[in-house]
């Protein structure tokens, strides 16, 4: 449990002189969930993008399991178990649900082309493979009824959760939820919410967290980390954060 | 799933030969006359050539108005090749197509690099630049013919020429079908739909859209050798940015993501054309009115992203018993 899974130390990035991250370190162990807070424009989902490979640090480095990821590009980071959501919703719209489930079990399938044509041992196992590993997403994320639905067409609630499942499928060691509340209201937050924890139970995964919704943040995270100018500054459990000076200053403004 | 993956196969494989020997006895038995025949082999190639071009449009999502630069590496690289090989016609032929084919997708890789970086308009703007590069630089280089075209590609009895076609449709259709529903067709589908999500998803972009410009470009070679054996005489500025368009066309009429509404269209586009020929100057009207009028009662197309279906069509008609399990992966 205290062996962290993902280790990051010190990652800066800036774009045309302002600096959008600066000095961001985080140990995360399995199993913990940490919520990245912080005012608008602080520079949260930047460290996203940079845990992701969007962007590249300019400094430090970012250890998954003890792979380092820096300079790697994205594909490649989300291979490795680096996954997450992001903040508008992007599904594959026009594929069903298997289907966009299944694309995150793509880099599994290694057949070729002949293999394709002449359905060979090597396609019939891939696709086998994949296909079964699909059915068991979809049945544990409780999409059995809506399997062959096209992905735009599901409710918000269920579209969120589809890229939390599809997110997990890649093997996530470390699931990144940009904002998972955004937008819905209080019984979809509750069940997201329950989801969050099943997973977390489930799988051992580590979660890092944006989230603008307080009371998600407190109830379910055992760690904040406030940002504000790309900047840390206050860390630290739910209650402390609460009381610390420095964030209520960045969030109300200084008297 | 696997055994009705054969099954499926026989029955298209029987159907298409139906259709086949429909279309080459009248043609051997004096039946069809050349100008008919000749007019199934460009059906056969526009066929192929719109296939192709929706592997990016349609399935990729990817707007390329080069359509048509690609075809005409084909053509002439088969056109070149065939002057030089003393073969027995059939043999040479084949070899020939396939040979265009690997070219165009040579090509097709050498754009993806730059490409795969673009989209949208940009990549439009892009293809459409290179396809007429590509025209300029044959029309002025001298082993190719220059502005004259190339000329006395050899070429073989017409009924042979069909036979090759109709097949060469048949096969590059099927590699097309088996590639849209592998899992290159679902990473360029989930690419077509949001493609950082894609990334993020673990799926290298860039390696899967240049595949998709090799692939189209390969089988656009394909038509560009079967078009210049069969003319003969094959000349650069055939190939210009309004064939292109008009393959783009064909995709558009079809339904995007629909390889069989891709292959009626071209059908469809390719006779008009020529049965309205009773009607002179106005057959390009009515041509035209009867794309405005279809676009704007179906936008996406004859076909949408459906699939036309034999297995099913026969299943419709009670003739063979549905599958249990209806699901088939992607």
């Amino acid at each position: 449990m205290n062996i962290p899974v993902l280790d990051v130390q010190n990652l800066s990035v800036s774009f045309s002189g302002l600096k959008a991250v600066n000095g961001f370190s985080v140990s995360v162990s399995e199993g913990e969930i940490i919520a990245v807070i912080g005012p608008n424009g602080a520079g949260k989902t930047t460290v996203f993008n940079l845990l992701t490979g969007v962007y590249r640090s300019e400094t430090g480095h970012i250890l998954l399991d003890g792979k380092s990821l820096i300079g790697r590009p994205i594909h490649e980071t989300a291979s490795c178990g680096m996954a997450r959501t992001f903040q508008n919703i992007r599904l594959f719209r026009n594929l069903s649900v298997r289907e966009n489930i299944k694309v995150a079990h793509c880099r599994n399938m290694h057949y070729s082309m002949l293999d394709c044509l002449l359905r060979s041992k090597r396609y019939r196992d891939d696709e086998g493979l994949a296909d079964s590993l699909t059915s068991r997403t979809l049945k544990e994320f409780g999409f059995s009824d809506d399997a062959d639905t096209p992905a735009g067409e599901l409710p918000y609630g269920k579209q969120r959760r589809l890229e939390i499942a599809r997110a997990m499928s890649l093997g996530a060691k470390v699931l990144l939820l940009d904002e998972p509340a955004a937008g819905m209201n209080h019984t979809e937050t509750a069940e997201l919410m329950e989801l969050i924890a099943k997973i977390r139970r489930k799988y051992g995964v580590a979660i890092l967290l944006i989230e603008h919704d307080m009371s998600l943040v407190m109830k379910i995270c055992e760690r904040i980390i406030v940002l504000d100018y790309g900047s840390i500054i206050a860390e630290g459990t739910p209650s402390e954060i609460l009381t610390n000076k420095a964030v209520l200053a960045a969030y109300l403004g200084e008297d | 799933m696997y055994r009705h993956d054969f099954k499926k196969g026989i029955i298209n494989f029987s159907a298409l030969s139906v259709l086949f020997l429909a279309l080459l006895i009248p043609s051997l038995a004096g039946g069809f006359s050349r100008y008919i025949q000749g007019l199934i082999i460009s059906v056969c190639i526009n066929i192929i050539l719109a296939a192709s071009l929706n592997l990016t449009t349609g399935f990729l999502g990817q707007i390329t108005l080069g359509h048509a630069g690609f075809m005409s590496v084909g053509a002439y690289s088969a056109g070149l090749v065939a002057k030089a090989l003393p073969l027995p016609d059939g043999i040479r032929f084949l070899l020939c197509i396939i040979i265009g084919g690997i070219t165009a997708a040579v090509f097709g890789v050498i754009i993806g690099i730059p490409a795969f970086r673009l989209k949208g308009d940009y990549l439009a703007i892009l293809t459409l630049g290179f396809g007429e590069i590509i025209r300029t630089v044959i029309e002025n280089l001298k082993f190719t013919g220059g502005a004259q075209g190339l000329r006395g590609i050899p070429r073989v009895a017409t009924p042979l020429c069909l036979t090759i076609a109709f097949w060469s449709a048949v096969f590059c259709i099927g590699i097309m079908f088996c590639f849209v529903r592998s899992r290159h067709g679902l990473e360029i589908s989930a690419i077509r739909d949001d493609d950082i999500a894609s990334e993020a998803c673990g799926i290298d972009n860039a390696k899967s859209k240049i595949t998709v410009f090799a692939a189209s470009a390969f089988f656009a070679g394909v038509a560009g050798g079967i078009y210049a054996q069969y003319l003969g005489i094959i000349s650069a500025s055939a190939f210009n940015y309004l064939k292109s368009i008009d393959i783009m066309a064909f995709v558009i009429l079809g339904g995007m993501g629909s390889l069989t509404g891709s292959a009626v269209a071209a059908a469809v586009l390719t006779i008009l054309p020529e049965v309205l020929r009773g009607f002179s100057e106005y057959r390009m009207i009515i041509y035209s009115v009867s794309l405005i009028v279809l676009m704007i009662f179906k936008p996406s197309g004859l076909f949408g992203r459906y699939e036309f279906s034999f297995v099913r069509l026969l299943e419709k008609l009670g003739l063979t018993r549905r599958r249990k399990n209806e699901y088939s992966g992607a």
